[in-house]
């Protein structure tokens, strides 16, 4: 096991390697940044004075080990936008990604998972054929549109919720947090339902699928012979048997939810870093861009890494064959 | 005395072009203790018979009529709930493939637990007690221990050998195996042929031995039932019907045993294949195939019944087989 | 060669009996059939600029304009009506959707084909770099190239592609991986055949049927990204609205209760791509041998 986790580290590493130079290349490579910098009427004089300060005179190889270098000691620059460090600006930014991404993730799942099962338990139920519609719609449907629709419906026609914003927040080990004032729980709800929706959809498929396919097998028709109720074999034979795809995208979702957040964010106002990056790349702030799109690769990274060690937690079969 | 006893029992599949009649009208008795085997080709309806005793029919398929009674207990129409009590403590079942049947991430334990669960709830020791019980029964070595392990942790011989610990946890007054010792080795198979036996002898329980391979039948069962195409065609003792068959479709099977091969000759065949159960002549299923065919097998035959043996042929055999 | 037309029969006799598949499949043609003709159906010319007419802006449904017609879905910020504008969207939509799968689509299948024809460290790297890619949230990739790249309609299909390509590479090297093993291959490629022939010839034609399944949905997909990008307002120029981009136009003025700019657009949008997923869906259930019985 411990050779499997240094085997899995050292790729991370090379993985992260590979991200930094792409993304670098993409957002540096192309386009000439320090248009952004400066107004269109600086001065020749002015304008090489912030090239030689930022570095963009240097080759590229150059610009890119300073690039690396400055980004081992976890100095992503200062944004040029906002004139402060990065890094400070993402983690001010960050809780409130962080809490919307979980609600909607861990939402999606508690709901979509046992609907999904019972779908494909009950595959010609009207019950579950309302519930494949929905998520039919909610696979279809672009997540912006069901945002507008939820405003419009929630906040503009019944006024029940509020449109945008955090609303009130408390203080939790020094950070602010939404989810533990109702104030801030009725402005979570609709962006964290919006952004839940495409989770739920995507987990009601794959418990149907999944359900679908095992109770066809021999597992379950000898758990029947054996005289076990269905809701065992469900809870007990099945669950296990569709649990290792469900962990899988469980863990990547979280990783690509915390992307469609940007759209999210940016309908409901939401303060998080999607908001932040949707302004940094209207606006080419480059170091921004960077830093995000490097905190996201390494979140999926980490998210991967501990998808792969709960397999082995779920799996017995891959338990001994890396032992 | 009678243990189980099957009417008429029909199961059809709704199909798309039709109904297929998988098991059409099938009648036989089983007594307490006793060993049948249920002899027939792949979609012969032998697999499906089994599954519907108890209840195991996934939809299309359906039992459409007929009766099963289990010490005079009607199976049949059954609510869910009461078959339940009778799946696993009454008759339970063992499949083809242990590696197909045993829940890959439960720990052998955990399996045989839910299992007792399903039926009693104890404490937790005394299921472990009875698992560990069950499985040195059937010749599992060091089983306190194995309890803990999954089955992919098992050869091949030793998971069916789990699979029979869990059919006989809750001991059944009958078992309905389907080919349990097809997908295992030649040496294994023997091995776990006698076991059963010696089991089945001990414990009193009475079996159903299902399978397409008449010797491996033979080996175990003391009366036989050959199924074609959805019926009944011959029954009667193990040893009468080898050294006797009536109908010419045993004696076809009987012959094309290879023990009866002789060295350097092609083994006998029987001629043509399987039918089509969308497509089934009128008259007698086999009369296409059937060298005796004649005039009046366009019409079906009942399944004439002499003393201890039974044969759905119009003109059957009588001799010494073929 | 076995006669090509008989297994396609059979699928469509089966794809026939599922009642909805067929009705999404209708609508998806129908729609194909309005995005083609738009110009010749729809009541105005969105893009001519001549025929707005300010006053008429923000009119709701069944208003009559001053051009004398009356605007079904009501009209939007410019005066521009609606409905032509949703046809020309549709058009638009259309167009980009099926231009970046069917580029995606080529290079991708392609792509994964030779990896697997190759087999060794070609596959590998190949491999790698996908299932990287596809580690990664489409949209991102899809922002920050769109972002990079600029505005305007090849920019957008580039920045599309880039961010699907990877499906369609990850299932034709599935498929083609099985084919490579199966014994027809290893027989052509013991005849002096040329690689890309095998590749084309033989393996592709193979993987078909999987990578079909995967573009129903990635048409579908860049319709909803591209509308995504739109909305955000990274797609296309505003001379060109797409449908995303209409109902980002109107998202302003659904607050104060004028819902119509931007949920008609929505509606269109959502037919479209939902009826091609149902579609996609019924093929994929019918190709699935798992689901077989």
């Amino acid at each position: 096991m411990l050779g499997f986790v240094i085997q899995r580290l050292l790729q991370a590493f090379v993985v992260m390697m590979i991200i930094s130079a792409m993304v670098f290349v993409g957002v540096y490579a192309v386009g000439n940044p320090i248009d952004v910098v400066l107004s269109p009427d600086a001065t020749q004089q002015i304008r090489e004075q912030a090239i030689k300060a930022y570095g963009f005179d240097q080759p590229l190889w150059k610009q890119y080990a300073d690039f690396l270098g400055r980004l081992i000691r976890g100095d992503f620059g200062n944004s040029f936008l906002y004139n402060m460090p990065v890094l400070q600006l993402i983690g001010s930014r960050l809780p409130a990604t962080a809490e919307l991404t979980l609600a909607a993730v861990f939402g999606a799942t508690f709901l979509g998972v046992p609907l999904g099962m019972y779908a494909g338990y009950r595959p010609d139920s009207t019950f579950s054929k309302a519930v494949m519609a929905i998520s039919i719609l909610g696979f279809s449907v672009p997540t912006f549109w069901i945002g507008l629709v939820l405003i419009f419906t929630f906040a503009v026609e019944l006024g029940w919720l509020p449109a945008g914003g955090r609303g009130e927040t408390a203080q939790l080990f020094g950070i602010e947090w939404s989810f533990l004032t109702t104030n801030g729980l009725k402005h979570m709800f609709l962006p964290a339902l919006n952004l839940s929706l495409f989770k739920f959809a995507m987990m009601v498929r794959l418990a149907r699928a999944g359900t679908r396919e095992t109770m066809l097998t021999d597992t379950v028709r000898f758990a029947r012979a054996a005289g076990e109720s269905e809701w065992t074999i469900l809870t007990r034979h099945v669950l296990r048997l569709i649990a290792i795809p469900i962990v899988t995208v469980f863990g990547l979702e979280l990783g690509s939810t915390m992307a469609f957040a940007v759209v999210t964010e940016t309908i409901f106002s939401w303060p998080g870093v999607g908001k932040l990056i949707i302004d940094s790349i209207t606006t080419l702030d480059r170091p921004v861009m960077v830093a995000y799109l490097m905190l996201v690769a390494f979140f999926f990274i980490v998210i991967n890494f501990v998808v792969d060690i709960s397999y082995a937690a779920l799996d017995p079969r891959l338990r001994t064959r890396r032992a | 005395m009678t243990l189980l006893q099957v009417r008429d029992l029909q199961t059809h599949f709704a199909t798309r072009s039709g109904a297929l009649k998988a098991v059409d009208g099938v009648s036989f008795d089983i007594a307490a203790g006793e060993i049948v085997g249920l002899v027939g080709e792949s979609g012969s309806g032998k697999s499906v018979t089994g599954f519907s005793i108890l209840g195991l029919i996934d939809p299309p398929g359906r039992i459409i009529g007929g009766s099963v009674k289990l010490e005079g207990r009607e199976l049949v129409g059954l609510p869910n709930a009461e078959l339940r009590g009778v799946r696993g403590r009454q008759i339970s079942m063992v499949f083809q493939d242990p590696s197909a049947t045993l829940n890959p991430v439960l720990t052998i334990g955990r399996q045989m637990q839910l299992a007792l669960e399903a039926h009693e709830k104890t404490s937790e020791a005394a299921m472990r007690a009875r698992a560990v019980e069950v499985l040195e029964r059937v010749g599992i070595p060091d089983a306190a221990r194995r309890l803990d392990a999954h089955p992919h942790q098992f050869s091949g011989g030793m998971r069916q050998r789990v699979a029979i610990a869990i059919a006989l946890l809750n001991s059944p007054a009958l078992i309905i195996c389907d080919e349990p010792t097809t997908a295992l080795d030649v040496s294994i198979q023997a091995q776990i042929l006698t076991e059963m036996k010696a089991l089945a002898r001990d414990l009193g329980t009475a079996m159903i031995w299902i399978s397409h391979d008449l010797a491996t039948v033979s080996s175990v069962a003391s009366r036989l039932l050959v199924m074609y195409a959805g019926r009944i065609i011959e029954e009667g003792p193990v040893r009468d019907v080898l050294r006797a068959p009536r109908h010419p479709y045993t004696a076809g099977l009987i012959a094309s045993l290879p023990a009866h091969a002789v060295p350097g000759r092609d083994l006998v065949q029987i001629p043509g294949s399987t039918p089509s159960l969308f497509d089934l002549p009128p008259g007698c299923a086999f009369q296409p195939r059937c060298t005796y065919a004649q005039a009046g097998c366009g019409v079906m035959p009942n399944l004439l019944r002499e003393e201890n043996r039974a044969v759905r042929c119009h003109f059957p055999l009588n001799g010494s087989g073929s | 060669m076995i006669d090509p037309s008989s297994p396609l029969a059979r699928f469509w006799d089966e794809f026939r009996h599922n009642r909805i598949a067929v009705g999404a499949l209708v609508v998806v043609v129908l729609i194909m059939l309005i995005a083609l003709f738009a110009p010749l159906i729809s009541p105005q010319n969105p893009y001519d600029l001549a025929t707005l007419v300010l006053t008429d802006a923000r009119r709701p449904p069944g208003f009559v304009g001053s051009k004398g017609f009356t605007h079904w879905l009501g009209t939007d910020a410019q005066g521009r009506d609606l409905l032509s504008a949703i046809l020309y969207g549709l058009r638009i939509s259309i167009q980009i959707g099926v231009m970046a799968g069917g580029i995606a689509f080529c290079l991708g299948a392609t792509l994964g084909a030779f990896a697997a024809y190759f087999g060794g460290k070609i596959e590998a790297l190949i491999m790698r770099i996908v299932d990287l890619q596809l580690s990664f949230p489409a949209i991102l990739l899809a922002l920050v190239l769109a972002a990079l790249l600029g505005q305007g309609k090849g920019p957008l299909i580039a920045a599309l592609v880039t961010a699907q390509y990877a499906y369609f590479a990850r299932t034709a090297h599935g498929a083609a991986a099985t084919e490579r093993s199966k014994e027809y291959v290893e027989a052509a490629l013991s005849t002096p055949l040329s690689p890309r022939r095998v590749v084309f010839r033989h393996i592709l034609p193979n993987c078909l049927p999987p990578l079909i399944v995967v573009a129903t949905v990635q048409v579908a997909n860049s319709i909803a990204l591209e509308a995504t990008l739109s909305f955000l307002g990274l797609g296309l120029p505003v001379s060109e609205p797409s449908l995303g981009m209409l109902i980002a136009n109107g998202f302003q003025y659904m607050l104060s209760g004028r819902y119509w700019i931007s949920i008609y657009p929505g509606v269109a949008l959502i037919v479209l791509i939902v009826a091609i997923n149902l579609v996609g869906d019924q093929i994929r259930d019918q190709l699935n041998p798992r689901l077989r019985r």
